[in-house]
């Protein structure tokens, strides 16, 4: 009796200890996580203006404008898609083909692993801002330079409508191309290599080495890295802002943009929580899916 | 003979492309760091014309890009520092101490690595305004501590906790240590590995961040590096191109030298994060 009831002081002594040491971090996660998240709901149903102070509830109001009367928001919309079906692409093909280079461990490879991964460890604000300079229009900046001395009229890559997202898209690949690369050298370097001994034996050539044996092997590897680069293009800001501002025409206008446009510059709070909302329903279903994923992955690895 | 010869002539062309477009970019604007204004838009050189070393004097007086520079290193140190301490304690708290509702709070955490800052920046700029921190780096210091960054260190000192042997710790309970003793003197230090892993990315994430200081401050003196660099632009009316390169030059150089001296350690925090 007295032994349980010591024991049960000890148990109350260490879930005590236990709260201590987690309830620094929960009570930081609780203000800056969970109730900016549920009041990011609230909001979106409220017509709040920073700048007049007004916050009257108003329903779904924000949600039937913003899907059915805002032209700017379906802009918006598209070009965060288009950015993302762009870079994600062109991220992993890249990505996947350096990585079987490096796989390769010929010449220049340790060269190419650390200067690849410069971009990454640098600001993006940084990265966007050299390549404002790179990319100016006429032969002004040194990219369209080079183009004319191989005598190639070089296009306005940051006023011209059709340039500007193609700009973007490349500055973005190439500041995070070294962390997908480096995932998949790992990928690469942990493919079982008497199976891709076998089939070179019975005479597979590399084509058909990378396309039957190496690319079905990678398959998990490249599903995951996909949704996770997606989740990134989707909260792409800092270099839209610096090199386009949005334009030429909002041609370049992304969700994140337009939060930011919207809470800061038209000072419409409910509004831009509104779309934040949407913002958090695309990211949620490309987590969801991620997580599905990697159950799936682990599930195949083991 | 003739394919050797065509693997290797690829390969150099290879490289050739990387150089450009991963190395480049930094050695132009090292070198027009180092140039007049005028020649920054002149015909690309390999070297500075100019070699106008006083530029990076005039950064720091046609804005106040020191003080810049010090609130992005205060940022930075205090987010990391806060950072690894709050997530260590909550990992190990997580790990090794049991209480009704571990898991499920855990859980809970975690969600806040899927939760992008830019979901919730709107409520909590206002939260932040009612509690008197408006224009002020204090929220730059706490997002890095209890944001993203902070649930994500958290999980990976539990994940490593876990995996520590049970006898350490009660060999330390038996000389007659706390359970906080255990952790500070014991299990912390077996840590370093990832204490390391979490302030490299802790330390890059509050360096680098955008948005956060654009939303939370708006008197030039609360500027960080980040908004300090644009802001070369404009403010003085004529344009200060070479300055600009010469103040990101300053933001970028540091971090890079350490990221070249510490390369691996780096590159696996910043693929292991990359793959959470």
């Amino acid at each position: 009796m007295n032994n349980s009831l010591a024991a049960r002081r000890l148990r109350r002594r260490e879930a005590l200890t236990g709260y201590a040491f987690v309830m620094p971090q929960l009570i930081g996660f609780t203000i800056f996580v969970l109730i900016p998240l549920v009041n990011v709901f609230i909001y979106s149903f409220h017509n709040k203006n920073m700048l007049f102070g007004t916050n009257i509830f108003i329903g779904f109001d924000n949600y039937t404008k913003l899907f059915t009367n805002d032209s700017l928001f379906w802009m918006t919309l598209k070009n965060t898609f288009v950015f993302s079906v762009l870079l994600v692409p062109l991220n992993l093909i890249l990505a996947l083909l350096l990585a079987l280079y490096l796989g390769d461990g010929g010449f220049g490879t340790r060269f190419t692993r650390t200067v690849i991964f410069l971009p990454v460890v640098t600001s993006g604000v940084a990265w966007a801002i050299v390549w404002k300079y790179l990319l100016q229009s006429g032969t002004a900046g040194p990219v369209n330079y080079f183009l004319s001395l191989a005598g190639i009229p070089g296009p306005n890559w940051l006023t011209d409508k059709g340039w500007a997202m193609v700009s973007v898209v490349i500055n973005r690949v190439l500041k995070n191309l070294g962390t997908n690369v480096l995932i998949f050298y790992g990928a690469v370097m942990n493919m079982p290599q008497d199976v891709i001994e076998a089939a070179r034996i019975d005479g597979a050539d590399s084509f058909t080495l990378l396309r039957r044996i190496k690319l079905p092997l990678l398959m998990p590897t490249i599903l995951m890295v996909s949704i996770v680069t997606m989740i990134g293009s989707m909260r792409v800001f800092d270099t839209i802002r610096l090199m386009t501002d949005g334009g030429p025409e909002g041609s370049t206008m992304v969700l994140v943009y337009y939060i930011y446009h919207q809470a800061f510059k038209m000072f419409n709070t409910g509004y831009a929580s509104a779309i934040a909302v949407v913002l958090f329903v695309i990211v949620l279903i490309l987590t969801i899916i991620q997580w599905a994923l990697r159950k799936k992955v682990s599930h195949y690895e083991s | 003979m003739k394919a050797k010869h065509m693997k290797r002539a690829a390969q150099v062309l290879m490289l050739i492309v990387v150089a450009a477009l991963f190395v480049y970019p930094f050695w132009w604007m090292l070198v027009n760091s180092l140039n007049t204004a005028a020649q920054v838009f002149g015909k690309p050189t390999l070297l500075p014309v100019a070699w106008r070393f006083v530029n990076y004097v005039e950064i720091f007086q046609v804005q106040p890009f020191a003080r810049h520079l010090m609130n992005s290193v205060l940022v930075a140190l205090i987010g990391t520092v806060g950072n690894i301490l709050v997530s260590a304690l909550s990992g190990y708290g997580f790990a090794r101490i049991r209480f009704p509702g571990n898991n499920i709070l855990f859980i809970l955490l975690l969600t806040a690595l899927m939760m992008p800052i830019e979901v919730i920046i709107v409520p909590l700029f206002f939260q932040m305004l009612q509690w008197g921190f408006s224009d002020s780096l204090v929220p730059l210091m706490l997002i890095p501590i209890f944001g993203a960054q902070g649930a994500f260190s958290a999980f990976m000192f539990r994940q490593f906790f876990v995996t520590v042997p049970l006898e350490l710790e009660e060999a330390a309970k038996l000389d007659g240590l706390s359970t906080l003793g255990t952790f500070w003197h014991i299990m912390l230090p077996i840590a370093k590995p990832v204490i390391a892993s979490g302030a490299i990315l802790a330390f890059l994430a509050a360096w680098n961040t955008y948005l956060e200081p654009l939303v939370f401050t708006s008197s030039i003196e609360n500027f960080t590096l980040p908004l300090s660099l644009n802001n070369f632009n404009d403010s003085y009316g004529e344009p200060q191109w070479n300055l600009q390169m010469a103040a990101t030059t300053v933001s970028v150089l540091p971090i890079m030298l350490v990221y070249l001296f510490f390369q691996e350690k780096v590159t696996d925090a910043m693929v292991n994060s990359g793959l959470k």
